[in-house]
């Protein structure tokens, strides 16, 4: 089977609505949980949930340090607060309140991120945050995890909620193809290989799998063989299969919606320098600020879309020697 | 009524604990610790229900305390001790290597009573705002402090803090500043001109107290009557007024003490002006 054949979507879905879907089920059968926004509901797609559970939805307005402080002291009385706004806002601007009151404290807080990355699109570079999972995975006890479509984003809201813990869930807000199982098990820090492969890994996060499956397809009428990897879970990163696919393959490409400075790419150069040194090559923005634009003339100008990944594999490939 | 001289001679034990331990370490924040002495006395021997026994960290059914200007962490980690959340040895510890009794107070260590890190301004409201929400969800009695520093006054997050209570009737919140107009640069009114903070947290519609945080009897009192004022919508705000470093004339009523230990001889003349009480640990 081709992965033209093997990939199919047929249904195009934004992954905030994943969240907010998953967010407004969870509340029928959770009782703890609770929902905080700040002047964004519509955007992060919260509305359902706060108009079926007004008394556990608060809107705290234009106020995000405040929110995170409120959502550690509700986790502090024990409830599992999701709190929701821009990943902008729910990183760079509130740092050190994530990481004093929420990581350091290590409250059961799920900090919620939609409109992550380039694709946000037209609003531009000051609210297109590509360093935010730089931000997050630095913090001992967060645990970063970037789903990669509606599907996967619905699964992992859910995981999210069982696990103790703060947590950095990132999402997005283009509709982008849907193509995993809507039935999917999501174990928080465990890999899924998407296709078996013999001359490139191909590890990709959030919006950029699909991309990575479209670059296979190029790929594979090449001659090429790409191993294919979801690394939903950045941060516990799955260690053994990034290992055991590099050992197979002898080279890596890495893919994501993020500066190279701090990104997927880095945790897992980072992990195979010490443990099985490849050629990598980084699909990723290279240190500098996006633009307005549409989100995939964006992800063609900044090197994202699949015939960049395609272009890294060859050169991965040709590394190898 | 509590025995007020009882109060009184605890709170000498206390500032002599406090003493000790930045002397011993030679760091730390002595002098907002001793104005803020008599408030921490008051809360924990009489003002507020709790377990200590069996520390909780959701403090189900207890009235629990944040400490949002987490520098004066030598007082809170006394009173602590004192109350029986852990052994007094352990201020020996503090701010040492392997030691729960980080220089700010953090949860990393498990620390008995302490039920998030701060030390980073401006936190603590927020935090305890969210406590509160949690406490009316549950519909659980306990009412929740939280302590600040006027200096801290300045930070953003203060302010939408602020603004939050009242708009969604945290009313069984009771914030207290520690007025004592020092911070680290200099007298606030020269750092950061507050104005009328009474005014201004009246103006966002919180319920707007004041005592001396000095005196035993009055924040006994006040506080006593700030509980019966919790529930009718609003929150509470009490402008504590105390002097930095009270209790030791050479530390009163100046900022240089704000974060200095006392050297040999200075913690002798001390420790001189405050009787052992309760047996040092």
């Amino acid at each position: 089977m081709t992965f033209k054949e093997k990939f199919i979507s047929t249904d195009k879905k934004d992954t905030r609505s994943g969240f907010g879907d998953a967010l407004l089920d969870m509340g029928e059968h959770n009782s703890r949980i609770i929902g905080l926004c700040a002047d964004l509901t519509g955007s992060l797609k919260m509305k359902s949930f706060a108009e079926k559970f007004p008394d556990r939805f608060y809107q705290v307005g234009i106020a995000e340090a405040n929110m995170m402080g409120i959502a550690a002291g509700l986790a502090t009385g024990g409830f599992i607060p999701f709190v929701g706004t821009f990943a902008n806002f729910a990183t760079g601007r509130v740092y050190d309140q994530v990481r004093q009151s929420i990581a350091y404290s290590n409250k059961n807080v799920k900090i919620c991120a939609s409109h992550a990355g380039i694709t946000l699109g037209e609003d531009g570079a000051t609210h297109q945050i590509m360093e935010d999972i730089g931000l997050m995975r630095g913090l001992p006890n967060m645990t970063v995890i970037n789903p990669c479509d509606y599907n996967q984003t619905w699964a992992a809201t859910h995981a999210i909620a069982d696990h103790s813990g703060p947590v950095y869930l990132r999402f997005g807000r283009p509709k982008v193809p849907v193509f995993t199982d809507p039935n999917q098990e999501f174990i928080i820090g465990k890999a899924i290989k998407l296709s078996e492969g013999i001359d490139v890994s191909i590890f990709a996060t959030g919006h950029l799998v699909w991309k990575a499956l479209k670059a296979a397809e190029i790929l594979e009428t090449k001659g090429i063989n790409p191993e294919i990897i979801n690394i939903h879970t950045i941060k516990p990163l799955d260690v053994e299969a990034v290992v055991e696919s590099a050992q197979k393959t002898g080279c890596v490409v890495t893919a994501e919606e993020h500066l190279i400075n701090g990104g997927m790419g880095d945790a897992i150069s980072q992990h195979l320098s010490r443990h099985y040194p490849v050629p990598v090559e980084y699909v990723a923005v290279d240190d500098c600020f996006g633009e307005s634009g549409k989100p995939e003339e964006l992800l063609v100008k900044y090197g994202l879309d699949e015939s960049a990944i395609v272009e890294a594999s060859y050169r991965a490939i040709e590394r190898k020697a | 009524m509590a025995n007020i001289a009882e109060l009184k001679m605890i709170a000498t034990q206390v500032r002599r604990d406090i003493l000790r331990m930045v002397h011993s370490v030679q760091s730390g924040h002595p002098g907002g610790s001793l104005g803020c002495t008599e408030f921490f006395v008051a809360l924990y021997y009489e003002l507020m229900n709790y377990s200590s026994k069996e520390f909780r960290m959701e403090g189900k059914k207890e009235d629990v305390f944040f400490l949002s200007n987490g520098h004066i962490s030598p007082v809170w980690y006394s009173v602590l001790a004192r109350r029986g959340f852990f052994n007094i040895d352990e201020l020996k510890t503090f701010r040492k290597i392997n030691s729960r009794l980080q220089g700010h107070p953090a949860t990393a260590e498990g620390i008995p009573g302490v039920r998030v890190s701060s030390g980073s301004l401006g936190q603590g409201m927020s935090v305890a705002i969210g406590m509160a929400l949690a406490k009316q969800l549950d519909n659980d009695p306990g009412i929740v402090y939280s302590l600040h520093g006027d200096g801290e006054m300045e930070e953003g997050q203060i302010w939408e803090a602020a603004m939050f209570a009242p708009a969604r009737k945290v009313d069984n919140l009771i914030s207290v500043v520690d007025f004592n107009g020092q911070q680290i640069d200099g007298p606030v009114n020269e750092v950061m001109p507050l104005g009328n903070l009474k005014a201004k947290f009246e103006a966002f519609d919180w319920n707007v107290l004041e005592m001396n945080g000095n005196d035993m009897e009055e924040v006994l009192k006040t506080m006593q009557y700030a509980r019966t004022q919790t529930g009718k919508g609003k929150p509470i705000f009490i402008i504590m007024k105390t002097e930095m470093g009270y209790g030791v004339d050479f530390m009163t009523g100046t900022h240089k003490w704000h974060g200095v230990a006392p050297n040999d001889e200075q913690l002798e003349d001390a420790l001189s002006q405050l009787p052992e009480t309760l047996g040092d640990y």
